[in-house]
């Protein structure tokens, strides 16, 4: 059974149809891949998904539950979490607050005005191990702004793992970042592989490869092809419309 | 791990040079009474006792205004509806400070509810004119109650009782009580934004987005800081209509309410200890303004606008970069 489910989502902004009819499922541990060019429609697919921007019609589920007009808020708690494209922390905040107020937003009431949430040991922890798992464990005490980008593409994850989410949805965690930086990423996400249900936007094709058990292409807000990074890679539509450019150049 | 120790026990020194430097100011309020004696001013308890309560709500204010982003232009209306909860109940035979508090917390909780959700569907701009526009209506409100004197207000028969004495008719009984009380609120505040839900309400003003991201919706915290906010300024509000003896519509005009936010700003935004220096600033400075020239509301604009040009951070922002240059 899909984790998973999207069904006919449609959306314009006004006469751009940016999401034309999508579906997909993810699978409990599966890694789908969503690849298309700049401006295909892949953030705002997310914002759909995760509950920032609501579709025209179409329905989107999660454990076979409609979640369709739920809030972003809700659907975390359900178990649906994202990382955004362009980063989205608290920049004031330690980067162990940053990932411990995510800890805390899954665990216990947030209504408890005097004990100094500073010293919750479970908080705390929780968010070390979150932290470790995007290798950040050593910049727990730094100010988030204080980061460095690549540092910040992975906070954005460990916020997200803290949220013990059931699917993830990452909005090209990789953006902005290359070389043995970007290489060092890929291997945490494979590492992640498998623990959560992922939906993975991104931009690098070696990464898409390596961690992708299945692949959607977009173009135009329109799937135009699925199916295993084999048959992905040997898709004449998609060699046509995306990779082409893409070995080109 | 290092780098966690080490931050765990930064914060809390800066923390803690807040409240040391608030622990100063609470002492030198506590020697004030000595002063008055040598000096021979009976004013000055009556004066003190009016910054205390301006401090009080002051910091209330800073508790959604600085570490809520939630700009507040109306919560003079709470400043009103503890000096009417005091000349209400008098009115009625029940003096007792405590049930005058029970009251005026009541009054402002229900008031702050209503008109902070209703004043929380908007941002920036938008809220401080509809929170003005609902601190007008509490106002209008009270120029209209003529059983209270309507516009000209209404002295008290008698302040408050204390457990069933009239203790609070001594100046000297009535400025300690204030001060007890602004210790006490300021020891709530300071345990309240180092809560969890304190980080929330920290973290939604920092960035609302990333808040819902991780599954908090940011209202119900905003909403429940507004109310705590305008319960703590009511508490102000009771010790003004005590130290007057008289309570009026002016208590909360609008006027007073941007006296409100100059004595945050002034102190520096988001720091509880700074909302108490800001008052204790803001009321001396006016007063001895007030003694060289008429147009002394002039000269105040102008130290205003040197303090936010120079130190963004307010008074403490000045103070805390004074002893960093120091280092
Ligand atoms: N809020 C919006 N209003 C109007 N157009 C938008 C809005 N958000 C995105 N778009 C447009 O929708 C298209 C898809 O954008 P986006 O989802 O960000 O693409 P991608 O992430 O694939 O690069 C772009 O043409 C973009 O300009
Ligand atoms: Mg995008």
């Amino acid at each position: 059974m899909s984790l998973l489910s999207v069904r006919n989502l449609c959306k314009n902004y006004g006469a751009l149809e940016v999401t034309r009819n999508v579906s997909l499922d993810v699978a409990p541990g599966e890694l789908h891949a969503i690849i298309g060019p700049n401006g295909a429609g892949k953030t705002t697919l997310i914002g759909q998904l995760s509950g920032q921007n609501a579709p025209d019609s179409g329905s989107v589920s999660l454990e076979g539950r409609d979640i369709t007009r739920r809030s972003m808020a809700e659907r975390v708690r359900l178990g649906l979490a994202r990382s955004f494209q362009i980063t989205s922390i608290l920049p004031r905040f330690s980067v162990l607050e940053n990932v411990a107020i995510a800890v805390q937003a899954r665990s216990g009431s947030s209504y408890r005005f005097f004990a100094p949430v500073a010293q919750e040991a479970a908080l705390n922890d929780a968010a070390m191990a979150a932290l470790a798992d995007a290798g950040l464990e050593d910049r727990a005490g730094l100010r988030a702004s204080a980061l460095s980008h690549g540092e910040h593409r992975r906070l954005e994850l460990a916020i997200a793992l803290a949220t013990q989410p059931k699917v993830l949805l990452l909005d090209e965690p990789l953006a902005g970042t290359g070389g043995e930086e970007a290489e060092a990423f890929v291997q945490r996400l494979r590492a992640l592989k498998g623990r959560y249900a992922t939906v993975l936007i991104e931009h690098d094709m070696e990464a898409v490869f390596a961690l992708a058990d299945r692949i959607s292409v977009l173009v135009y807000g329109e799937i135009i092809a699925s199916g295993s990074p084999e048959v992905i890679r040997n898709d004449p539509k998609v060699r046509a419309a995306y990779l082409g450019d893409e070995e080109a150049a | 791990m290092s780098a966690f120790v080490q931050s765990a026990t930064r914060r809390p020194v800066l923390m803690s040079a807040r409240i040391w430097l608030a622990l100063l100011i609470f002492a030198g309020f506590a020697a004030l009474p000595l002063i008055a004696a040598l000096t021979d001013d009976p004013f000055l308890m009556l004066i003190g006792t009016r910054i205390l309560a301006y401090a009080i709500a002051a910091m209330a204010l800073d508790l959604i205004l600085g570490y809520g982003a939630m700009v507040s232009f109306g919560h003079a209306a709470y400043l009103g509806f503890g000096a009417y909860a005091v000349a209400i109940l008098n009115s009625y035979g029940v003096t007792d400070l405590l049930v005058h508090i029970l009251f005026a917390v009541l009054l402002s909780a229900v008031f702050a509810a209503i008109t902070g959700a209703i004043s929380l569907r908007t941002r920036g701009v938008y809220f401080i004119m509809i929170t003005l526009a609902f601190g007008q209506m509490a106002y209008f409100f009270f120029v209209s109650l003529s059983a209270y004197g309507g516009d000209d207000g209404t002295p008290l028969q008698s302040r408050s009782t204390l457990f069933g004495r009239d203790a609070l008719e001594s100046d000297l009984v009535m400025f300690y009580v204030a001060l007890a009380l602004l210790i006490a609120l300021f020891a709530v505040a300071t345990r309240i934004v180092g809560s969890r839900f304190g980080r929330v309400l920290i973290g939604t003003r920092e960035n609302p987005v990333r808040m819902e991201a991780i599954g908090l919706s940011p209202f119900r915290y905003q909403l429940t800081a507004f109310v705590i906010s305008g319960c703590m300024t009511s508490v102000a509000g009771v010790i003004l209509a005590n130290q007057a003896e008289f309570v009026s519509p002016a208590f909360m005009s609008w006027h007073r309410s941007g006296e409100l936010i100059v004595m945050v700003v002034l102190g520096g935004i988001g720091n509880l200890t700074g909302a108490i220096g800001g008052a204790v600033v803001a009321l001396l400075l006016e007063d001895w303004l007030a003694m060289l020239t008429e147009h002394w509301r002039l000269l105040f604009g102008v130290f205003l606008i040197l303090m936010v040009l120079y130190s963004p951070h307010g008074i403490t922002g000045a103070l805390e970069r004074l002893k960093g240059a120091r280092k």
